[in-house]
């Protein structure tokens, strides 16, 4: 028994593990169509998950299984905003998934699953439990991304997303193993701590870093490896890009910072100079690109590009503050990202994607209240002042002024005022131009209020950002002093 | 300096290891490649004997050439794969993806070739007699690395989910048997009794 209690931070993995293998079984036994009572213990669970987390947290960090796992205030914290970010995404997806005939137990499961990959790797202490975290995120995404088997689109969009995958964990492994090879340690405190006490090859070191690096970069998204998120993104049914683009970036960010702040932290020379190519390239790429999209998805698709770039900026940065305010970026992102492809869900109905820049236009005259939610959602994507956006920009941005990095900091804000044109000219199709069909838009009224909720969400972060700014700084701090 | 017989059996098996694996991706005949990779299997397995793990080596033969493998080979026989469409394009693309690899075996040479690297020689434990190899991975796979032991089922059973959602499709065209409503049959389902019966027994 006293074993059992001393499980107590990862009691939020176990009762996910157990409710989603529960939902499995339960989910054959629910006849409806509409799968009210599955979505219903789903949501339930979710809520579970955050009732645990809460109550276990303590304020000190937790190690366990051998220093496996470890909870600390980041890994709650994230944790919380990824039930609430899974919870959101389901709940937008829903009614869309419905008409579609989408709307299976398998998918809610996968979502769980999915979960629990994400906690594991925000949880990850070793880079055994990183992996196989990210290996679980994965491998529910891929199947998720193919499950609506009717479409080409989404079967290559799956194909795509698992050939890449497997080569971005193929060489995650590889720079592991060359890390193992050079440290003698899986841990990440004990990798740390081996290349503190000196490495006799360093280069080994080196070797490893770089695929570490490119995997993550894989993983990310970002240039040099982002060539599957557009197409993964515009292919994908969107219920299921909603999922991929919001929670699993908070799950990235902590594995990031697991491997590369906490493990690697002695090679930061190397790698933030790594990271700075590969945050100027995401940066330029995506946001010139995206001017040319006219698909909706796939512009969010390449505006996601550029954000990881930017969120890469702050982790390069390095101290409290660049890791705060990258994790400030990614929070911020994520909710901007929900309401983005929840937009789009809410505007498709039976048989009609809303998913072409066009489908905007004069949705100011359709439904304002709509409007007026895309117009918060596209100014905070673009940094406009009074959104959350802005704040994140601008966190990021002093603190890669701090670090002295002032020619990374002009490049930002410059690809950022490129990147502004294409969010305005949603904006402006929407407020300017004539509707080109004047098909009602049916808002079913607890979408609705997600979205009203989330875009207020937003605006009300940029006004009052403090509170989120501190609790992101608290939990970096206590995460970095790990080592 | 003569070399020992346990480097003269490592690089045997070596060797065909490598060999096989090159093979792997060159045969023309996908089920001589299927049987390449387990010759590679079964030389890596002498490996891992040379480096006193018994039981992974004879897993390794076990599962690997044993299990998978044949059901690899099942699939292979049975998709009848055109290899001609597969390599259609591979020389066009061969100057580009050559020159990359190149480039980047080169860097890697470069880096790993290093004095210092290549002077990393461990020497290999040797243990007793009665150290079990079996018993210290059951220790390691139980204890240790319990938590991602565990994790490693739970992608098992995403893996399974996941399948079964992909490929469990209930389509109307498709004739399927069901064994049950067969045993539950009866006679007066299947025969009709027709009424009147002609001067001879027959109509």
């Amino acid at each position: 028994m006293s074993y059992l209690l001393t499980l107590s931070p990862a009691y939020a993995e176990i009762f996910l593990l157990v409710m989603a293998s529960a939902i499995l079984i339960a989910d054959l036994f629910v006849v409806s169509k509409e799968r009210t009572l599955t979505y219903v213990l789903v949501q339930l669970t979710l809520l579970g998950c955050a009732l645990i987390t809460t109550v276990t947290h303590e304020p000190n960090v937790m190690q366990l299984f051998n220093g496996m796992f470890v909870g600390d205030a980041m890994s709650d914290v994230l944790k919380l905003l990824s039930y609430l970010a899974v919870s959101m995404a389901l709940a937008y997806s829903r009614h869309y998934l419905l008409v579609r005939g989408l709307f299976t137990g398998e998918f809610m499961v996968l979502t769980l699953f999915a979960l629990l990959g994400m906690m594991v790797m925000i949880s990850a202490a070793h880079f055994m439990t990183l992996y196989i975290g990210l290996e679980l995120l994965s491998l529910s995404l891929y199947a998720m991304v193919a499950l609506q088997r009717d479409s080409v689109a989404a079967t290559e969009a799956a194909m795509k997303y698992f050939v890449l995958g497997a080569l971005a964990s193929g060489l995650l492994l590889y720079g592991m193993s060359m890390l193992y090879g050079a440290t003698g340690a899986l841990g990440i405190a004990a990798i740390s701590d081996a290349i503190r006490h000196g490495v006799e090859n360093k280069e080994l070191l080196v070797f490893g870093l770089v695929f570490v690096v490119a995997g993550l970069a894989f993983k990310l998204g970002v240039v040099p490896f982002h060539m599957w998120v557009p197409d993964v993104y515009h292919g994908a049914p969107t219920a299921v890009t909603i999922l991929i683009s919001s929670a699993p970036k908070l799950a990235v960010f902590a594995f990031v910072m697991r491997i590369l702040v906490d493990g690697l932290q002695p090679l930061m020379m190397h790698w933030s100079g790594m990271l700075a190519i590969l945050a100027v390239l995401s940066m330029a790429i995506g946001n010139i690109v995206a001017i040319a999209q006219t698909n909706i998805k796939r512009m969010l698709a390449y505006s996601t590009i550029a954000h990881m770039g930017f969120l890469l900026l702050g982790v390069l940065s390095g101290g409290t503050d660049g890791y705060g305010a990258a994790m400030f970026y990614a929070v911020t992102y994520v909710l901007m990202s929900l309401g983005g492809f929840g937009m789009i869900m809410l505007l498709s109905r039976e048989g009609f994607e809303a998913d072409m820049l066009d489908d905007f236009k004069g949705l100011n005259q359709r439904s304002p209240w709509l409007a007026f939610m895309m117009l918060i959602l596209m100014f905070s994507m673009a940094g406009v002042p009074p959104t959350a956006g802005f704040y994140a920009k601008l966190s990021v941005l002093q603190a890669v002024i701090d670090a002295g990095h002032i020619p990374l900091a002009v490049m930002a804000v410059l690809f950022s005022l490129i990147g502004a044109f294409y969010y305005l000219r949603i904006v402006k199709l929407m407020y300017f131009d004539s509707p080109d069909s004047n098909a009602p838009i049916s808002v079913r009224f607890d979408n609705g209020l997600l979205i009203s909720v989330n875009g207020l969400a937003i605006l009300a972060l940029g006004i009052m950002p403090g509170a989120l700014i501190t609790v992101c700084a608290m939990a970096v701090q206590q995460s970095l002093l790990l080592r | 300096m003569l070399i020992g017989f346990d480097t003269l059996v490592f690089y045997t098996f070596a060797v065909i290891t490598v060999l096989a694996g090159l093979s792997v991706i060159t045969a023309r005949n996908p089920v001589h490649a299927a049987l390449f990779l387990v010759l590679a299997f079964c030389s890596a397995a002498g490996v891992w004997i040379l480096l006193e793990a018994e039981f992974l080596a004879i897993t390794l033969v076990l599962v690997y050439v044993g299990a998978v493998m044949v059901l690899f080979l099942f699939v292979v026989m049975m998709l009848d794969i055109n290899i001609e469409k597969l390599r259609e394009g591979f020389w066009r693309w061969f100057p580009f993806g050559g020159v990359l690899a190149a480039i980047m075996v080169g860097q890697m040479i470069w880096v790993l070739g290093s004095r210092q690297t290549s002077e990393t020689g461990a020497q290999v434990l040797k243990h007793s007699a009665s150290y079990s190899n079996t018993k210290e991975l059951g220790r390691l796979i139980y204890v240790d690395y319990v938590y991602p032991f565990e994790l490693a089922a739970v992608l098992l059973l995403v893996a399974i989910v996941a399948a079964i959602a992909l490929t469990l499709r209930r389509r109307k065209s498709v004739k399927s048997q069901d064994p049950a409503k067969q045993v539950l049959v009866q006679k007066s389902d299947r025969i009709r009794i027709v009424s009147g019966v002609g001067k001879h027994g027959t109509e």
